[in-house]
Order: structure tokens, then sequence, then C-alpha cells
């Protein structure tokens, strides 16, 4: 086990370069500075331009560059946006909790919905419940996210005034952030009606960004199950009589889990993805929107910074996802 | 004693409920985060509204509604004979607003305005660098540092600007955001615990709402500034609520979550005018968009060739088109809501025949040229690319062939200021302080051919017009000025002026006294709520 985790850590390394480099290089290969943009259709002097990049170090040759960044990474140092001035790393840390609340809540609808769903779809194979659950799935996985989250407000909060429009708690409540989470904090605030408030606030985001990975995981567990269903074990353990609950959900479930999660390690990039959107639409103060911002603003340090800890999170997203398999099968244990 | 304290827990928790209750409170949609809190380092209108139009105030304010300058912190100011001097008397008893993280012991003085102009003008003070690319972006493009000698105290309530020039506009200047008065007792406050940043994210100033916290991205909280000199406002608490997406604010306002949605898009305020809860402001910007001809190349270097391409386009159809009617034809360069407008100035009117003949009469046949459309969507022109198309149509009929080119945004600016660009370039200019000066030498002027003059367009008649204004403080000789400069524009067509377009902002009817400001701030001093 320790071998595999060394083994497994030694290539994060790699990764990890290469992931640096091209962060690096892609957002300095989009045309325009950061400092052009910042003075927009006000035409700053070629001097003080060049004055201006040379403060913030852009103006020496991109190798240099490079090896400067990876220094000040290898050390701790994210750098400093350039537009806000404020540190990445700080900046990072102030709004990933948001977005790591949202995905969760995402993926763990995600998975009490489409797994139960793809079960039943595979037991049931062929009859009219399996093709319609496949037939939603199908629209799920391909639902514009920008589209369905403005269908979602303007129906649920503008029509019915069921849930509100956007936002992370009710303006009502205003308390410190403790754990960044605001499910926790409004708890731990002790105001009445603010774990609520924040609920109401999660239901509409939630939805919008599990649309997807609901989808790929109802598909994916389906057709594991199917698989499984065939096999001979399966076949045995019903000749032996045990009920069909115990055989669908213990013999077979179990084993076709391993492929349903890797789907949803492999979900945690397509809600990062997603988060991006979603985040947009629903005001959710998370690193999506920051990480478009920043490449629009040609902000190189946010850009650099946010993707290097971005790939970070989901590398070990992965190698938790190994890690788990060895307990879910002990065929697979290191 | 138990009871006692009951019955003064139970006192304390009836008098909180009663100011909950109490508690007017107006909630802000606005469009984007805060690049920080210190606006002298910001160029951004989110950055302006939520800090400088709250937190601070400035030595004279802009009127609120419109670009006449008014007494702010500096009650009266006098001009030297010479025009270089500016002596500035400052209001007294003058409050900083408290806060949990400072609590000023003064009352604002000449060192507060010496310490928050000379951050910005001078490369040794302290606070020049205080964080990392720090370039004072608008007190630079103002020209602030070759312009200002010194900002000298002459004692606590007097501070006198002695300036190496005659710069008429400056007054108006130092209404800017930029221009905002911080507390230098909080800064060496700051500065002597290790804590510089802060200024940046922890504001503190004279101005009616006092800062209380930000929660990055999402929530800007703000109360009423108990001691303001312009007295208390109605409103208790001010929250900014960041909404990004111009749909999802009109979903908040329709919902009530929030009172006041700015930049709606064009197509959704129809609708919005026949929400009952809603009124929608209109008001002009003060904005141009404009086609800068490259005047340098041929053919485009003949006056008359402009002015027969100015005639072949029919921009009350780009008007219609792009802005859902919601601007107004442009006819001079500067929008008609600034002084000096020069409404006796006849625009070319629309006429493909008259134009058709005036290019041959000028020897131009089967003319190719370039149009240059902006990537992305501005006040003053908000879709470049079909205003575009539809000349390129209207061009057709008069035998010019039309080509339309794009880039990326950076790249449109960088590329468009070039002396030898192939084509002209659809462009605008949004006003920084209700001056004329702003658009006409900035945009027109000599000194700006490869840089802000995109017609790349040196006309010694019309320059000298402007750089003379400019040095005059008699405001009616400016104005003669600036009216004739308009004339010798409108004779020599560096630009086919497009359109002045029209601002609307959604409010709640339950909010009195917001106005929607020409300058595009967004501003909440003497605005009311109905409970």
């Amino acid at each position: 086990m320790l071998r595999f985790l060394l083994g497994r850590l030694a290539i994060l390394i790699p990764t990890f370069l290469g992931v640096s480099l091209i962060a690096f290089s892609f957002i300095r290969m989009l045309p325009g500075d950061p400092v052009m943009l910042m003075s927009g259709e006000r035409v700053m002097s070629e001097e003080r331009h060049a004055a201006i990049m040379h403060d913030l170090g852009l103006d020496r040759p991109m190798p240099v560059q490079y090896l400067n960044y990876l220094t000040d990474v290898l050390s701790g140092d994210l750098g400093t946006s350039i537009v806000t001035k404020r540190p990445v790393l700080g900046e990072f840390l102030s709004l990933f909790p948001a977005t790591l609340e949202l995905s969760l809540c995402a993926i763990i609808l995600a998975v009490v919905l489409g797994v139960p769903a793809g079960v039943f779809a595979a037991v049931k194979r062929g009859t009219w419940f399996d093709q319609s659950i496949m037939g939603v799935a199908l629209v799920g996985y391909s639902m514009p996210i920008f589209w369905w989250g403005l269908l979602l407000i303007i129906f649920f909060s503008g029509y019915l005034q069921w849930t509100p429009v956007s936002g992370r708690i009710s303006l009502m409540y205003f308390f410190p952030p403790v754990t960044g989470f605001m499910l926790i904090d409004s708890l731990l605030s002790g105001q009445p009606g603010a774990f609520r408030s924040a609920f109401s606030y999660l239901i509409l985001p939630t939805i919008v960004l599990g649309t997807i990975p609901l989808a790929v995981i109802a598909r994916q567990t389906r057709s594991a199950m199917l698989e499984v269903l065939g096999e001979d074990y399966v076949r045995t353990a019903r000749s032996k009589g045990l009920s069909p609950l115990r055989v669908v959900g213990v013999h077979a479930l179990r084993n076709a889990l391993i492929p349903v999660i890797t789907t949803i390690g492999l979900q945690v990039g397509v809600l990062l993805a997603g988060a991006i959107l979603t985040e947009t639409i629903f005001s959710w103060p998370g690193i999506g929107k920051w990480m478009v911002d920043a490449v629009f603003k040609r902000d190189y340090a946010v850009v650099q910074g946010g993707l290097l800890l971005i790939a970070g999170v989901i590398m070990l997203v992965n190698l938790a996802v190994d890690i788990t398999y060895g307990f879910i099968n002990p065929r697979i244990r290191h | 004693m138990k009871k006692f304290s009951i019955l003064l827990a139970a006192t304390a928790l009836v008098s909180v409920m009663a100011t909950a209750a109490s508690a007017k409170t107006l909630v802000y949609c606005s469009e984007a985060s805060p690049e920080g809190f210190d606006p002298g380092l910001y160029t951004g209108g989110q950055t302006f509204d939520a800090a400088s139009r709250t937190v601070y105030s400035r030595l004279v304010e802009f009127k609120h509604g419109g670009t006449e300058i008014e007494p702010g912190l500096a009650e009266s100011w006098t001009v030297s004979e010479d025009g270089k001097e500016y002596t500035f008397k400052l209001r007294k008893g003058v409050k900083f607003q408290t806060t949990d993280f400072f609590t000023p012991t003064r009352d604002l003085n000449a060192d507060d305005v010496i310490f928050s102009f000379e951050r910005q003008l001078k490369a040794d003070n302290p606070w020049n660098k205080y964080v990392e690319g720090a370039a004072w972006e608008y007190a630079a493009g103002m020209g602030f540092p070759e312009l200002i000698k010194s900002v000298e105290k002459v004692d606590d309530l007097t501070v006198k600007f002695v300036l190496n020039r005659p710069e008429a506009p400056f007054i108006a200047n130092l209404g800017m955001d930029f221009a905002s008065i911080m507390s230098k007792e909080y800064a060496d406050k700051l500065a002597a615990d290790g804590k510089m940043a802060q200024l940046n994210q922890m504001p503190l100033g004279t101005g009616p709402f006092t800062f209380v916290a930000y929660q990055p991205d999402a929530v800007i909280r703000y109360k009423a500034h108990p001691d303001y000199f312009g007295g208390k406002q109605k409103i208790d608490d001010l929250v900014f609520a960041i909404t990004t997406d111009a749909a999802v604010r009109v979903q908040k306002l329709k919902a009530g979550e929030c009172h006041v949605a700015p930049y709606p898009n064009a197509a959704d305020v129809p609708d919005l005018k026949k929400d009952e809860n809603l009124t929608v402001l209109e008001g002009p910007g003060l904005n141009v968009s404009y086609l800068a001809y490259n005047t340098t190349q041929a053919p485009f270097d003949k006056a008359e060739v402009r002015r027969a391409l100015n005639q072949a386009v029919n921009k009350q159809a780009i008007v219609d088109a792009v802005f859902q009617g919601a601007g107004q034809v442009a006819k001079n360069p500067i929008p008609p809501t600034m002084w000096s407008y020069n409404d006796a100035v006849q625009d070319d009117t629309y006429d493909p025949e008259a134009a058709k003949k005036a290019l041959e009469a000028a020897g131009v046949k089967d003319l190719k040229m370039k149009i240059w459309a902006m990537p992305v969507s501005r006040p003053y022109m908000l879709n470049a690319r079909r205003a575009a198309e539809l000349m390129q149509a209207d061009l057709a009929k008069v035998g010019v062939t039309a080509e339309i080119v794009s880039y990326e945004w950076a790249e449109y600016l960088k590329l468009s200021k070039d002396k030898a660009r192939d084509g002209a370039v659809i462009l605008g200019w949004t006003g920084d302080n209700g001056d004329p000066d702003n658009f006409l030498d900035t945009l027109l002027g000599c000194d700006a051919v490869g840089g802000n003059n995109r017609a790349q367009w040196c006309n010694e008649e019309f320059n000298k017009l402007v750089k003379d204004a400019k040095v005059t403080s008699d405001q009616a000789e400016r104005t003669k000025l600036y009216q004739e400069a308009q004339v010798i524009f409108k004779r020599e067509a560096p630009w086919m002026t497009i359109n002045h377009s029209v601002v609307s902002i959604p409010v709640s009817k339950k909010v009195t006294g917001f106005q929607n400001d020409p300058l595009g701030i967004h501003r909440f001093d003497g605005v009311d709520i109905a409970e």
C-alpha cells in the first residue's frame, strides 16, 4: 500500500510540472496583455506600458519568467493577482469552499439518484421504465447548462417563486465565514432560519450542476449492472435461492460499482467545468467564475495558480478513487 | 436579581427586534466584483460604485444626475490669475467613519488631501507601491504626474495645488473617483502595524456609507455613516449583491431580491417597462460611438470622400437595429448633454444618390475598404458586427465594397492605434469627467495621433481651438471655442459619428431618489426606500 502511494505521488511531480508549463504558456499565447486590457479604450503610452510590464516582471524572457514562477511556487508563493493585487492562494482559499460545497451537493444528488435509477433500469431491462429512464438521462446529458439554469430560475424562482434566484443565503443573514461551507456556517451561526435559507439557495444550482453527472452515472450504472447480472456468480447466487434484492443489491451491485466509481471520479473534472457556468448563473462566489474572469483579463498569476490548484484537487480525487477500489473489491487491493 | 436580568434580556431582545424591523435596507444587484477598495488603483466602474461613491468623498463632486461640479469636501476654491494655482478651503468638522477596524481621532484636514494625491504622484512616497503592480492608472491617464507640481498645506483647512501649466478641466478631474480623499491617520496606523494592504481591502473615508464587510464575489455590506457631513442617509443598510449575468439580475429584480439592477439586456427592457412594480429610468449616456477613417491614407485623406461615405450610411437604421431604438443618432463627437454641444451643426443627411455623385466627383471608383468591428459589447456600441454589416450593405449601394474584419479585443485596441492601419475602425468613448476636453482633445487632438486618435487626424485649425480651450478658465469663452471646433469637425469628417446610447436602469417602485447618472456611476446618497 505504501509503495503504491509513493508510486502515485511520484507521478504527481511530472504531472504538476506539465500543468504548470501548460498554464504558463497557454495564457501567454492569447493576444494582448493584462496591462493593455487594464487601460481599455484609454490608450497608454508605450513607455508607460513598458514600465508597468517591467514592474510586473513580464518583460523578462519567457524561460526566465517560467523559472522564477516555478521557484516561487515551490517555495509556496503562487503570486499576486494582477487585477485585484491580492495573493492568489488567499483568493483561492476564500472562494474554493463555495465551489466544493456546491460540487459535493451535486455529486451526492447525482449518486443518490443516479445509481438506483441505473440499477432499476438494468433489472427492468427493455421495459418502458428502462427506456424512459435512459431517455431522460440522454436529455440530461445533452443539456446546455446555461440555458437549463436560466430556465429553472425563470420557472421556479420567477413564476412559482419557490426558490430564490441567486446567491448563497438570504441577505438578511450576516455572519462571518467559519468553514466557508454555508450549510455548516449557517448552523454554527445559531441564527434561526439561516440553515433553511442556505439550503433553499442550494437547491437550483445543485440540480443544474448535478444534471450531467446524474445522467452519466445512471447510464454507467446500468451498463455495468447488465454486464454483472449476466455473470456466473449471479446465476449461482440466484440458484442458491437468495432473495432477488440480495442478489442485485449485494452480489451484483458491489461488483458493478468499480466502473461506476471510476466514472464518479472522472466527474470531478466535469463538475469543475460545469461550475464555471453554474456559478455565473447563480452568482455563486466560487473558483469557476474567478478563473474565467482571470482569463478574460489576462490575469496571468490567477490563471496559472488557479489551474495548478485545480489540477492538484483533481489529482487528489483520482488518488482517492484508486484507493477506494481496494475497499470495494478486495481483488484490487494494493 | 434574576427577574431583573430576564427583564433586561427581554427589553434587549425587543429593542433588537425593533431595530431589525425598522432598518431600511436597499439591495443593489451590482454587475461585477470590485477589483479592490482603493479607487486610485483601478479603472472599473463597478469598483467606483463600490468603493469611491459609497465610502469616500472628494474635494468637489459631480451634481447628482448631472455633470456639473459642486463643492464637496472643499466648500470653496479660488484659481490664481495665471490659472496655475488652485486653493481649496476645506469644510470644517468633517468626520471620518468609525468602524470595527479603526476609530478616527480627528476630523478631515489638509494632510489627508495631500496624502491622497501624493501617494499617486510621487514614486518615492511609501504608499506609491503599497500593493504589487500599483500603477495609479487614472491619475496617469489624466496626466496628473506631469501636471501637478506640488500639493501644499497652507493651513489645516486650506490646500493649494500648484500646476505646471494652466489646465481648465482640472476641477472636473478632481471630481473623479481616483481623486477620492483617504484618511491619513488610518493609513499611518496601517503602515505602523505593517498592514498596508488593508487600505485596499477595508476602506474608510468621509462618504455617506460606512464599509462593513465584503464577501468576495458575493456581497458587500455598508451602513449609513451617522456623522456624514451631508447628513445621515435615509436608508440604514446598503447591500451590493454581486450578480454578473444580466438575465439573472432582471430575475432577481422581479423577484424582489434587489431594488436596483444596472445594465439590463436591451431585449429585456420593453418587458421591464411593462412590469408594474418597476420603473425604468432612462437617461442619455455620456458617450459616443464612431467609425474612424484612417485620414492619412488615400482616398480617405480627402474630406469630401469621408463626407460622401457618411452620407451613404443610414445611421438611424443602425440605432434601431443595434440599440432597439434606445439611442440617438450622433452628429457631434460629444454627447448632447454635455455643455458646449453645438446643436446648430447639421448632420450629413442619408442620401445614397448624392453620396454616389460626390464619390464620382472626387474621382473615386470601385472603392474597396475594410471596416473594423469590435469583438465586444460596450455601453456605447452593443453589437459592432451588426452595425458593420448594415454599413456594408449601405456602402454596397453606392458602389463601395466593404470587408468586415475583427480581432480579439486587446489586439483590436492595439492594432487600431497604428498609423498605417488599413481600414476604418468602429470604436467609442465614455466620458470621465463631463468636460468636452475629455472628448475633443483626448480623441481628436494632434498629440493623440497614434494613440486615442484612431482617425490619425491632425487638423491645425481644430487642434488650436481645443488646445486654447484647455488653458482658458472662463467657461463661456471655452464654450465658444469648442462649438467652433465641432463645426470644423463636421466639415472635415474624420469620423462617421454613429450613436449616443441611452442607459436604462430598472428600479423598484419602492425606491425614491435614485438617479440615472450620465457619468455611468451608481450613487445611493439621497436614496430612500418605502417599507
